[in-house]
């Protein structure tokens, strides 16, 4: 049977976490002072979850690989964050939002964690507030909240289209506060290359200082990964350039599940791939559907200018399919939805491959509105226009300005072109309930765990998620296995234990410098992406699928034969981490391959063509494949899968309708 | 490739700290105009990877405008030609076939220089830990909405919010000034209810650490606002110096 436990506590399902924080074990203040705790990703998980650690008592160390915690990707998120706050009086709660999401997740996630999650979100909202988050307002001076998709009431909060920013410069001024008190060491241009583990129990990690090059050795009686998404295994996604999988990867090696690596998030509404130099891809927040309309036209390969399309030869695609959500389906729907347009000849734009996300609708009818509150009667067209504009861009402005500096083409005027591109990885290390990994002290926050989002997850609620781990959860959850370990003395790191671990890193680094190949490893990342994006993206089937471990194999051995990485170990030194983390990207590429291939069945962003409905929607199999796929890494790139059974109570579970 | 634009790049290259660095030439052909700029420096370092010479370092990451890591001092300024641009929204197609373009680090006695374009920025962390944020430990919140605050205000307090920390305002001054980056946090927190109860000993310490980083001092040029990618105020200096002074008053 199953090695693994979840941990859900029992009760009904209202009651759980209350029953469980008024139980867990507790850490008294002099025992924290001497508890010390790896942070490891300074995002919205990580700052939080320190500063929080570090306000009880905790010693607390944070990691980052960028120059400032500020800089984590936590701060390109741009829609919102969701709240069971239910401040419009629309109906929301608690439970709708736990409903909302379990669904949203195509019944793939975790009830107990998924609740939780809900229960807190009002929390998160109260306390951004007190740090001094701006986030928008009515003119009554009450916090202001839009919709996004996947739901039908209006709980999301935001910041104009800077909301993650604002949001994790809240996090990381709790942070930096926790530094001035001496609370928080902190190490920034730091890298964590790898985990150290006593008797079974992480006790620590290498890192690699990125200024001097120098290995580091750091002690922990707890190690918290909160690391993000791996998106950046397709190359082009719209993670930053550096987000990378290595810090879980390792962990996964020394011993961490890895749960359900095969779900990743396409987005819909990203700006398309404009040629073979693109590095990156941006993403047009999914805001932009409450107000944006997305069409295709009627006729194939219309070569006309969207504004000389006339109205009635425009196809509304998603309000025709899904007439109950119209432009505001999840994602996943979205995305495929888009796919399937531009597969069958109905794409626009130089290359084909996008639709069109149309503000003229929006610009008429907030225009309209404005010139009633202004008391202007019997307003111009071009005065409508303008007013419209003006509600528009403080909405969205930073949104529509980016769309103009990227593609050169004003928004405001003309239709923004879209496509849908890699934007988040509900898969990531395996967690019970208490965040723990499979190795003990070990633990997984943020994006980088599996945990709340099921097979798809919705808009805004990766923020949400992120803050809750670490504001609300693990402070905690942590004390469950901290309160066995007040006993445990600071392990020196001449332990060999940490020289071990150390000199398995310093082997990899120097592995790279011998091995003075031909091609550099941008050359081999690109290869990567292409075989995921083309066999493991938006729609997979088991011959690509096989074909793409194959190929990946092939790839592997090609890039530890013949990959350059220039320079020196001991200096600052882009290439070399750049090398490490592609390394890892292909391994973990082969098992998302192994994953997709294993569950045979349609399920959020997971789309298997050979199991999909008539009328070409997800067909999942409740019977055979309703668990999460764990999966136990056997070494030299094999993998055990292991089982954990997903059981809903509290939900009904149905087939998954947005019509 | 995918353009034929022709540019030749004038690259400062720094080996590390301690050495002295230079302007080095390099030509670029088949650029096309729908490339960032730091796209174009990925072409670069793929040639220079190629050819077994050390790439360019330069500091990049989200490649959106947000995360403000990018900082390269392009043709005299900062994120270069165009205003309410970083350096990783800024397109060839601002240039013109033929260009010739200068680029250099960050420059700033509080910013050493780590490699190439690469400089450190650490000090804006630490001037933020001396009084950037309010103490509220995580769980004394009240309800968000027990707290009624004037749209105008909010409105003002997350412009001054919205800056990315990239460093573009002291790399345009002639003092190297922080005043913009550190005018920004005060007066987002000073404009909200929940700032008051911090704010005299937020303006001091706050200042005493730009002063001990070695930031110089402001002299009204008004260049950190044109340069700044996000549109910072100029305004918020002036609001910094009254809370400063009020906050020496009270002293």
């Amino acid at each position: 049977m199953s090695k693994l436990d979840s941990k859900i506590p029992e009760g009904s399902i209202e009651q759980k976490w209350s029953k469980y924080k008024s139980s867990v074990a507790l850490v008294n203040p002099a025992n924290k002072r001497s508890l010390e705790i790896i942070v490891v990703g300074s995002g919205l998980a990580g700052s939080s979850a320190a500063a929080s650690l570090a306000e009880m008592g905790y010693k607390v160390k944070v990691f980052c690989f960028q120059d400032s915690p500020r800089r984590a990707h936590s701060i390109a998120a741009q829609g919102g964050i969701n709240a069971a706050k239910n401040y419009q009086n629309d109906g929301d709660s608690t439970y709708r939002l736990f409903y909302d999401t379990i669904k949203g997740g195509d019944y793939r996630a975790r009830e107990g964690n998924v609740h939780r999650l809900a229960e807190v979100s009002a929390s998160i909202i109260d306390q951004c507030v007190a740090q001094g988050v701006p986030l928008a307002r009515e003119y009554g001076g009450m916090l202001s909240n839009r919709s996004f998709g996947g739901t039908q009431v209006q709980r999301t909060f935001y910041a104009a289209g800077q909301t993650g920013q604002q949001l994790l410069l809240g996090a990381y001024s709790a942070l930096e506060r926790q530094i001035g008190l001496g609370a928080v060491e902190m190490y920034s241009r730091h890298e964590m290359l790898e985990v150290v583990t006593i008797e079974g129990k992480a006790r620590g990690i290498i890192a690699r200082d990125l200024i001097t090059g120098k290995l580091e050795r750091h002690f922990g009686h707890a190690v918290l990964l909160c690391t993000g998404g791996y998106g950046n295994v397709f190359y082009l996604s719209t993670n930053a350039m550096g987000s990378n999988v290595t810090a879980a990867w390792k962990a996964h090696k020394k011993g961490a599940f890895f749960g359900n690596p095969c779900y990743t998030q396409i987005h819909p509404t990203c700006i398309p791939v404009s040629g073979d130099h693109q590095s990156k891809l941006t993403l047009m927040s999914e805001s932009l559907r409450n107000d944006g309309r997305i069409w295709v036209p009627k006729k194939q390969g219309d070569t006309r200018k969207p504004n000389e399309i006339p109205e009635e030869e425009r196809d509304y695609y998603l309000e025709r399919r899904y007439p109950a959500f119209g432009n505001l389906v999840p994602r996943d729907v979205a995305s495929r939805a888009a796919k399937e347009r531009c597969d069958a000849g109905y794409g626009v734009g130089a290359s084909k491959m996008a639709v069109y996300l149309d503000y003229k609708a929006a610009i008429d009818r907030y225009g309209k509105t404005k010139a009633k509150t202004l008391g202007v009667d019997n307003p111009t067209p071009a005065q409508l226009r303008e007013f419209g504009k003006q509600v528009v861009e403080e909405k969205y402005g930073n949104l529509f300005e980016m769309y103009e500096q990227i593609t050169g083409e004003n928004p405001y005027e003309v239709p923004m072109r879209i496509y849908p591109a890699v934007h988040y990885t509900m898969g990531g290390l395996w967690v019970d309930y208490n965040l723990m990994t499979t190795v003990p002290g070990m633990y997984a926050l943020g994006e980088a765990n599996f945990s709340d989002h099921g097979a798809n997850r919705l808009g805004a609620s990766a923020l949400m998620q992120g803050l809750a781990d670490g504001y609300f959860v693990i402070p905690y959850t942590i004390g469950a296995y901290l309160a066995n370990e007040i006993r445990t003395k600071a392990i020196p790191t001449d332990h060999e234990a940490f020289v071990t671990a150390e000199k398995e890193v310093q082997s990899q680094i120097d592995k790279f410098f011998a091995i003075k190949g031909t091609k550099s490893v941008d050359h081999f990342h690109k290869r990567l992406g292409k075989i995921m994006w083309d066999k493991c993206g938006m729609a997979r089937n088991e011959k690509g699928l096989k074909e793409a471990i194959q190929e990946i194999r092939a790839l592997r051995e090609e890039f530890w034969k013949d990959v350059r990485v220039t320079g020196e170990a001991n200096e600052f030194n882009p290439e070399l981490e750049k090398a490490g983390r592609v390394a890892d990207f292909i391994e973990l590429g082969e098992l998302m391959c192994i994953d997709a291939l294993n569950r045979n069945e349609s399920c959020g962003g997971h789309f298997r063509e050979e199991f999909q409905t008539e009328e070409g929607e997800a067909n999942r199999d409740d019977v055979n494949y309703q668990y999460v796929a764990a999966w136990e890494n056997k070494g030299n790139n094999s993998w055990e899968l292991h089982k954990e059974e997903l059981k809903f109570e509290a939900i009904k579970i149905a087939a998954r309708s947005y019509k | 490739m995918s353009g034929n634009m022709k540019i030749t790049l004038k690259v400062w290259r720094q080996r590390n700290t301690k050495t002295n660095g230079q302007l080095v030439t390099y030509q670029l052909n088949d650029i096309s105009p729908d490339m960032s700029f730091l796209e174009m420096f990925d072409v670069l370092n793929e040639q220079l990877i190629t050819k077994g010479e050390d790439p360019v370092a330069f500091d990049h990451d989200c490649r959106e405008g947000i995360c403000g890591m990018c900082s390269m001092f392009i043709n005299g300024r900062p994120h270069g030609p165009k205003s309410k641009v970083t350096t990783c929204q800024l397109h060839m197609r601002s240039f013109k076939d033929g260009d010739t373009i200068v680029v250099e680090p960050w420059r700033a006695a509080a910013f050493p220089v780590i490699k190439d374009l690469t400089v450190d920025r650490t000090a804006f962390d630490r001037i933020i830990a001396k009084g950037g944020y309010i103490s509220v430990n995580t769980g004394n919140a009240q309800d968000a909405n027990n707290l009624p605050i004037p749209k105008p205000d909010a409105d003002k307090s997350f412009e001054a919010a919205a800056c990315i920390g990239c460093g573009a305002c002291v790399a345009t001054c002639k003092n190297s000034s922080a005043m913009l980056f550190v005018s920004a946090k005060i007066s987002q927190l000073a404009l909200l209810p929940q700032g008051q109860v911090e704010r005299v000993a937020r303006a001091k310490n706050m200042v005493a650490q730009m002063d001990a980083e070695g930031f110089g001092n402001c002299t009204n040029t008004g260049a950190c606002e044109i340069e700044c990618p996000k549109g910072i105020s100029l305004e918020n200096i002036a609001r910094m110096n009254r809370e400063f002074y009020v906050a020496n008053l009270k002293e």
